[in-house]
C-alpha cells in the first residue's frame, strides 16, 4: 500500500459510507464518481454523478450533473466537502492522472477501491498543486478499511 | 448588456476573490475579452493559445454546456448567466 503523510481526518457516517461502496459496486468494473457536500466541515449530502467516460481506468463527471450538484450546494449554503471515485483494479491511492487533474484543492479526494471486491477500501487525500497528503477517514468514529498493507 | 459570471474557487485569484462578476458581450468570446480587461488571467485559464476552450474546463451558458451551443461563439443576451467549473476527472 502506498503511504502519504497524514494531515487530518474526515468523518463519514455509516449510511454515506455504505452508499459510496454500493455506488462503486453498481457499475463495476467501470469507475463511478460523486460529490459530498458539507457545512462547517460536517457532511450534509451525497451526490452520485454519472461518469461520462464510463471507463475502467478513467472518470470524468458528467458536466451538466456536476453543475446541478454544485448549484444545489450553493443554493443551500453548503460547501464541496469531498470528491470521490472508484478504482476497480488498483489500490485506493491517487493515480498520476488523479493528481494531474485535481482542480479542487479545497476538497478531500476520496478513493474507494474494489481491487478486492469482497473487501472494499476507502482512503481520503488532499491533493493540492501536485502534493498528496492523507486524511484518516472514519465511519461512525472507526477508521475505514484502507486495503492490504 | 450585463451577464453574470459564476467563478469557481480555483479561479478566484483572477477576480480578487469574488464568486460572481459581471461582464458584457454578444458572444462568449466577447464576454471573456470584456472580463479580461478587469480580471486579468481569467481568459487564459479558460482558453488555450490556439483559441479553443480548455478540455478540462466546463463553461455553461444558462446551465447548458457551451460545447453543445457553439463554444466560444455561443450567443449571449442581457440577463444570461455563465458558469465556469473545472472538470472533475481522473483515473
Amino acid at each position: 500500500m502506498t503511504l502519504a503523510d497524514i494531515t487530518g481526518q474526515l468523518e463519514l457516517d455509516r449510511a454515506t459510507y455504505d452508499a459510496i461502496v454500493a455506488h462503486a459496486r453498481s457499475d463495476f468494473p467501470y469507475e463511478v464518481c460523486g460529490l459530498l457536500a458539507g457545512e462547517n466541515g460536517e457532511l450534509r449530502a451525497h451526490y452520485p454523478i454519472p461518469n461520462a467516460a464510463r471507463s475502467m481506468t478513467y472518470y470524468n463527471m458528467d458536466p451538466k450533473a456536476l453543475l446541478q450538484a454544485m448549484n444545489d450546494m450553493d443554493d443551500r449554503g453548503w460547501d464541496l466537502l469531498a470528491i470521490y471515485h472508484s478504482h476497480t483494479h488498483t489500490e485506493a491511492y491517487p493515480s498520476p492522472t488523479d493528481i494531474e487533474l485535481a482542480f479542487y484543492p479545497e476538497a478531500v479526494y476520496l478513493i474507494v477501491s474494489l481491487q478486492d471486491p469482497d473487501q472494499p477500501a476507502l482512503r481520503g487525500f488532499d491533493i493540492a498543486y501536485g502534493e498528496v497528503t492523507e486524511r484518516v477517514v472514519t465511519v461512525d468514529g472507526v477508521q475505514a478499511p484502507t486495503g492490504p498493507r | 448588456m450585463a451577464i453574470e459570471v459564476r467563478v469557481p474557487t480555483a479561479l478566484r485569484q483572477h477576480t480578487d476573490g469574488e464568486q460572481k462578476v459581471v461582464g458584457q458581450g454578444s458572444t462568449l468570446a466577447e464576454l471573456l475579452d470584456d472580463l479580461e480587461s478587469r480580471h486579468a488571467g481569467l481568459r487564459g485559464a479558460l482558453v488555450r493559445d490556439d483559441g479553443q476552450l480548455h478540455r478540462f474546463i466546463n463553461v455553461y451558458a444558462n446551465d447548458e454546456d457551451v460545447r453543445f451551443l457553439g463554444g466560444l461563439q455561443t450567443p449571449l443576451d442581457d440577463g444570461d448567466t455563465v458558469s465556469i467549473l473545472p472538470a472533475v476527472a481522473g483515473g
